[in-house]
C-alpha cells in the first residue's frame, strides 16, 4: 500500500473514533441504567412519584415533570428574547455595531454555568422569595436563568438563517410597498422558519441538559412541584446531586435517570438537525 | 384611531430595541454582580497561597494547578483527533455516507449535556479503565467533550483556505499529503486555534463533568493519577455548600476574568485571521 492510501485510512481511523465517543457514551451508560430500569419496571421507574433511593424505591416522574417545567418556562423567557435579539443584529442595527455585539453574545455563552447558578442564588432567589413569598429556589428562578443561559443558541442560529436569506425577498417586499417591519414580520421570519425551529429545538436541548446551575437555584426537592414558586428537581440535577454517594441500585438508578435524559436529547437532537438540513435545501 | 402600519413599526422596532439592549444588560449585571464583590478581594496570595480549612482561608493555588493540568491534557487529547477528523471531511473525501454519518456523529455529540458526559466518564475511565479520580480521567472526559467544537471550527477554518491553493500544489506535483501539511494547515492554523481556544475556555468552565471524574480535592497533584479540583469546581463547592461567600466571589472573579482573557483572544483571532481570509 502506498504512503498516501495508508495515510488516508489513518484519517478514516481518526475520524472514526472521534465519532465511536458517542457510541461509547451510549454503550455505557445503557449497560448500566438498563438493567435496573428493567428491574424496577418501565412504568414505575417513569411514572413512580416516589424517589426514596434508601427504600429502593426509584420514581423518576417528579424530575420529569420538574425538567418539563423548567425548559417550558426558559422558552417562554429567551425565545421572544433571542428572536428580538437575532431581528435586531441581522435587521435593525449597522454591520458594525452588530461586528461588536456578536461576540458579547458569544461572551454569553462562554460564562460557566457555576456563574449563572451563583447571580440566581444571589440575585433573583431573594427578589422572589420577597417579592413573590414562598422558598425562593423555585421553578421561576430556574426559569428566569436557564432562558438567559439559551438565548446565545438561539441567537447565532436564528441571525445565521436570517442572515442567508436571499436579498430578493427582501427586496421583492419592499417594491410592493411593505414596510421595513412588515417585512421582516411576514416574509423574512416565516421564510427563516426552519432554521428558527431549530435553534429553538437546540436551546430546549440545552435547557434540558443545564445541571450544576439548576443545582444551585432550584431547591431540588423530589415532590411533585405545584406552581413555578415551588422547589423542583430536574431529570440532570438528581444525576449530579446523588451521584458522588451512591452506589449499588441506587447509583444505576442514576444511570437509568441518565438514559431518558440521552433519549430525550438524542430525539431533539436529530429533529433540530432534520430542520437545518431542511431549511438549507 | 386607527393605527397605521408605520405605527406598528415604530412600536415593533422599539420593543425589539429594548429586548436586545436588556440582553446585554443582564450580561453585564451578572458579570458585574461577581466581579464588584470579588475583584478587591483578588491579591497576589490569594493566587499563589494553597487553600485552607475547606477553603474559608487561604487562596486558590492548587485549584488553578487543577484546571491547567485539565486543560492541558484535554487540549492534548482532543486537538490531534479533532483537526485529523476535519482534514478527512475536508480532504480526503466529498460528500458520502461515511461523512455522513461522522457528521451527524459529531452534531449528536455537540449536544450531549456535560452530565452524561460525566457519567460516562466516571463509569468507562474512572471504574473500567480504573484510572480512578484523576487529571488523566477528567481530561479524557473533557478531551471528548470539546471534540465537536475543534472539529467544527478546524473544518471550517480548512474549508476557508482557497482551493486554488491545493491547486496550485497539485501542479508542482505535491501529492495529496504533501499539499495537506505544506500548503493546507499552515493557511487553517489561526482558524484551528480559535478552536482550541474554544474548548479551553469550556474546560475552564466545566463542572458537572469534571467533579464526576476528576474528584474535589484540593491537595496539590503530583501525578496524572492525582485527584484534583479545578477553580469552577472550588467557587460551585464554597457558594453551594455556603462554606465562605467572600472567597466564592474571589474564586468566580478569578474565573470570570480568565474566561474572559480567553475569549477575547480567541475572538480577536476570529476577527483577525479567520473571517479576512
Amino acid at each position: 500500500m502506498s504512503k498516501e492510501k495508508i495515510l488516508e485510512k489513518s484519517f478514516l481511523l481518526i475520524a472514526l473514533s472521534s465519532i465511536s465517543i458517542l457510541a461509547l457514551i451510549a454503550f455505557f451508560i445503557f449497560q448500566q441504567g438498563i438493567p435496573l430500569m428493567w428491574k424496577v419496571g418501565l412504568n414505575s421507574f417513569l411514572l413512580g412519584d416516589r424517589w426514596f433511593p434508601s427504600k429502593e424505591s426509584f420514581g423518576i416522574f417528579p424530575m420529569i415533570v420538574g425538567s418539563f417545567w423548567v425548559t417550558l418556562g426558559s422558552l417562554i423567557v429567551g425565545v421572544p428574547l433571542g428572536m428580538a435579539c437575532a431581528v435586531f443584529l441581522s435587521e435593525l442595527t449597522h454591520p458594525t455595531i452588530a461586528m461588536i455585539l456578536r461576540p458579547m453574545i458569544q461572551l454569553l455563552a462562554a460564562i460557566p454555568s457555576v456563574i449563572y447558578g451563583f447571580w440566581g442564588l444571589i440575585v433573583l432567589v431573594p427578589l422572589i422569595r420577597d417579592s413573590l413569598g414562598g422558598p425562593g429556589l423555585s421553578i421561576l428562578a430556574g426559569s428566569l436563568v436557564l432562558g438567559i443561559m439559551i438565548l446565545p443558541t438561539i441567537i447565532s442560529i436564528s441571525e445565521d438563517s436570517l442572515r442567508a436569506l436571499p436579498r430578493t425577498y427582501k427586496e421583492g417586499a419592499f417594491s410592493l410597498g411593505a414596510t421595513h417591519w412588515q417585512t421582516i414580520w411576514r416574509v423574512l421570519l416565516p421564510a427563516a422558519r426552519s432554521g428558527i425551529v431549530a435553534s429553538i429545538i437546540l436551546g430546549m436541548g440545552r435547557a434540558i441538559g443545564e445541571t450544576m446551575a439548576m443545582i444551585m437555584i432550584l431547591g431540588n426537592a423530589t415532590q411533585l412541584p405545584n406552581s413555578i414558586l415551588s422547589s423542583a428537581r430536574t431529570l440532570t440535577t438528581n444525576i449530579g446531586i446523588e451521584m458522588g454517594y451512591a452506589s449499588g441500585d441506587h447509583r444505576q438508578a442514576l444511570f437509568a435517570t441518565g438514559v431518558v435524559l440521552f433519549f430525550i436529547i438524542m430525539g431533539l437532537n436529530s429533529l433540530a438537525l432534520i430542520l437545518s438540513r431542511k431549511g438549507r435545501a | 384611531m386607527k393605527i397605521s402600519r408605520h405605527h406598528t413599526q415604530g412600536l415593533a422596532k422599539g420593543v425589539i430595541w429594548v429586548a436586545a439592549f436588556s440582553t446585554l444588560a443582564v450580561m453585564f449585571w451578572i458579570l458585574y454582580q461577581v466581579l464588584r464583590e470579588g475583584l478587591p478581594l483578588l491579591n497576589l496570595g490569594f493566587f499563589l497561597q494553597a487553600p485552607r480549612q475547606m477553603g474559608r482561608a487561604g487562596g486558590i493555588f492548587s485549584t488553578i494547578i487543577g484546571t491547567l493540568a485539565l486543560t492541558v491534557v484535554a487540549i492534548i487529547i482532543a486537538t490531534p483527533l479533532g483537526v485529523g477528523t476535519a482534514i478527512f471531511l475536508r480532504e480526503y473525501t466529498r460528500e458520502s455516507r461515511v461523512s455522513r454519518i461522522i457528521r451527524f456523529g459529531t452534531d449528536c455529540l455537540a449536544g450531549v449535556p456535560s452530565i452524561i458526559f460525566g457519567l460516562f466518564g466516571f463509569v468507562f475511565f474512572v471504574i473500567f479503565l480504573r484510572m480512578g479520580w484523576s487529571i488523566l480521567s477528567g481530561g479524557l472526559t473533557l478531551a471528548s467533550m470539546i471534540l465537536p467544537t475543534i472539529i467544527s471550527t478546524a473544518e471550517e477554518a480548512i474549508k476557508s483556505v482557497p482551493y486554488t491553493y491545493r491547486e496550485v500544489s497539485f501542479a508542482l506535483g505535491g501529492t495529496r499529503w504533501q499539499t495537506i501539511r505544506k500548503v493546507v494547515l499552515p493557511n487553517a492554523i489561526p482558524g484551528i486555534l480559535t478552536g482550541v481556544l474554544l474548548g479551553v475556555g469550556r474546560s475552564v468552565g466545566e463542572t458537572a463533568a469534571v467533579i464526576l471524574t476528576a474528584g474535589s480535592s484540593f491537595i496539590t497533584p503530583d501525578s496524572l493519577f492525582s485527584p484534583i479540583r479545578t477553580m469552577a469546581v472550588h467557587f460551585y463547592i464554597l457558594a453551594r455548600e455556603g462554606i465562605s461567600m467572600e472567597m466564592a466571589y474571589a474564586t468566580g472573579a478569578a474565573l470570570i476574568l480568565l474566561i474572559l482573557a480567553i475569549n477575547t483572544v480567541a475572538n480577536w483571532m476570529m476577527y483577525r485571521y479567520v473571517h479576512k481570509a
